[in-house]
């Protein structure tokens, strides 16, 4: 026995399925109906499938390169876990939005970090490169075309500074560009060796020891901005770590950039 | 308007997507390049119509098809076909964007309504005018102008069921009713009923 309350929310699965209503409450609402309603759950599903009809009349193909961009992220995307068996009462046309993989700052023993560095600085590995070596970098940077324009933002800020270290084995190097205005991070990776098969590099900001995962790069060549904020970190280690990334670093840095020596951007 | 025509021969039916998405939610990378093959366009089309802007496009395609990629396990092939999960992925997101640069404008330029929006006569223009597949367009005419222009305005300009009242100067229980009303045809008309 539907009560009017009931009726009056069956009324929205058209608004439901445009994505038309824009009230939490009453999104809520609805969606709680749903649960429990067969025939709502047919009619979204049903409205849905016709959607899908209209909105692919308009078919445009995007650009070639764009598929290329998409397709180089799967290593690093993680995928959702097979579902339970769905329970009857979910809705079909409209899935539980995925969410994104949420990565909670770990803590890397200070001590590991600190002795990298030390051995790094002793044994003139972090080397300051030349202005054009970090110019050289950009122009790196600018043929990655989605990461162009924000890097690029980046660039510009008044306060940008640059650190360059060479990579392991002194193959290839590491550039980090960092404003604290923009609270934000970059990175550059020319020539470094390439990553095990199945393991991709991992940036890590160091914020006084709690180490915040910052984003992966597939190979030893490429750009980045870094996804987690700069929030004060001193330091950005780079790790090996398998497809997908880790949480927290499982192998010792291969790179370490102190943002403590700085040089204008 | 009794019969539908088609000028190019019937359509080609869409290709079964399932087993592909099937093997998507194992992680297989050659099916996920498959399923874009197969979806890009539409989805694509889609996204650049509501959002008009050529990067934020290409930025919401990237979201649309990595969350597809992500929660491949979540699409369930018994509550219907890829085509339509995928495009409910894409218009949810695309709306989600359309809105946030419209609040963001209006932050901007407070007081001066209207300015960055089409007038509905034109976007009901374009949707005809682009409107390629012979079928659709036949249904669409099918619909009152109410009902067509309700769901057009929800589906290409991401306006809530209250804002299309507001453009419309109809009653927001109309425009909620027509709605609903409309895609029961729409829905029959196209034979995609469950």
């Amino acid at each position: 026995m539907n009560t009017p309350a009931d009726d009056n929310l069956h009324l929205l699965t058209g608004a439901y399925v445009l994505e038309a209503v824009d009230d939490p409450d009453e999104h809520a609402a609805f969606e709680a109906h749903l649960t429990g309603c067969r025939t709502c759950e047919e009619e979204t599903a049903g409205f849905g499938a016709a959607l899908a009809r209209l909105g692919a009349t308009g078919t445009l193909p995007p650009p070639p390169e764009l598929r290329a961009r998409i397709l180089a992220r799967l290593p690093y995307e993680h995928q959702a876990p097979p579902a339970p068996p769905p329970s009857p009462s979910r809705r079909a046309a409209a899935p539980p939005a995925p969410t994104r993989r949420r990565t909670p700052s770990r803590r890397w023993p200070r001590l590991a970090l600190a002795a990298s560095l030390t051995a790094a600085t002793t044994l003139g590995a972090l080397t300051v490169q030349q202005h054009e070596q970090a110019q050289h970098e950009r122009a790196t940077a600018e043929q990655l075309r989605d990461r162009q324009a924000a890097f690029g933002e980046l660039l510009t800020a008044p306060d940008a500074r640059v650190t360059t270290t060479a990579g392991p084995g002194g193959h290839g190097t590491g550039t980090v560009v960092w404003s604290a205005s923009r609270n934000q991070a970059g990175f550059l990776a020319a020539g470094l060796p390439t990553p095990g098969p199945g393991r991709v590099y991992e940036l890590w900001l160091d914020r006084a020891g709690t180490l915040a995962p910052a984003g992966l790069l597939p190979d030893g060549d490429g750009a980045l901005l870094l996804t987690a904020p700069l929030d004060g970190a001193h330091a950005v280690g780079v790790t090996e770590e398998p497809a997908g990334g880790s949480d927290h670093p499982t192998t010792q840095p291969v790179l370490a950039l102190q943002l403590g020596r700085t040089r204008t951007a | 308007m009794s019969s539908v025509v088609f000028l190019h021969g019937r359509p080609e039916p869409p290709p079964d997507l399932k087993p592909v998405m099937a093997r998507v939610s194992q992680g297989d990378h050659q099916a996920f390049a498959d399923l874009y093959d197969a979806v890009a366009g539409p989805v694509f089309g889609l996204v650049r119509r509501v959002l008009r802007d050529e990067a934020q496009s290409e930025e919401v395609m990237q979201d649309v098809m990595l969350q597809v990629w992500r929660g491949a396990a979540h699409y369930d092939p018994g509550r219907g076909d890829v085509m339509p999960w995928v495009m409910t992925i894409a218009h949810r997101r695309a709306v989600d964007r359309v809105r946030y640069c419209r609040a963001a404008a209006d932050r901007d330029r407070a007081a001066v309504a209207g300015t960055q929006e089409t007038p509905f006569d034109d976007v009901a223009e374009r949707a005809e005018t682009h409107l390629d597949h012979q079928q659709v367009r036949h249904c669409l005419r099918g619909l009152t102008d109410l009902q067509r222009e309700s769901v057009l305005l929800a589906y290409y300009q991401g306006l809530s069921y209250r804002e299309v009242a507001e453009r419309l100067h109809a009653p927001l229980g109309t425009v909620k009713t027509r709605m609903r009303d409309a895609l029961i045809r729409l829905r029959d008309c196209l034979g995609v009923g469950s």
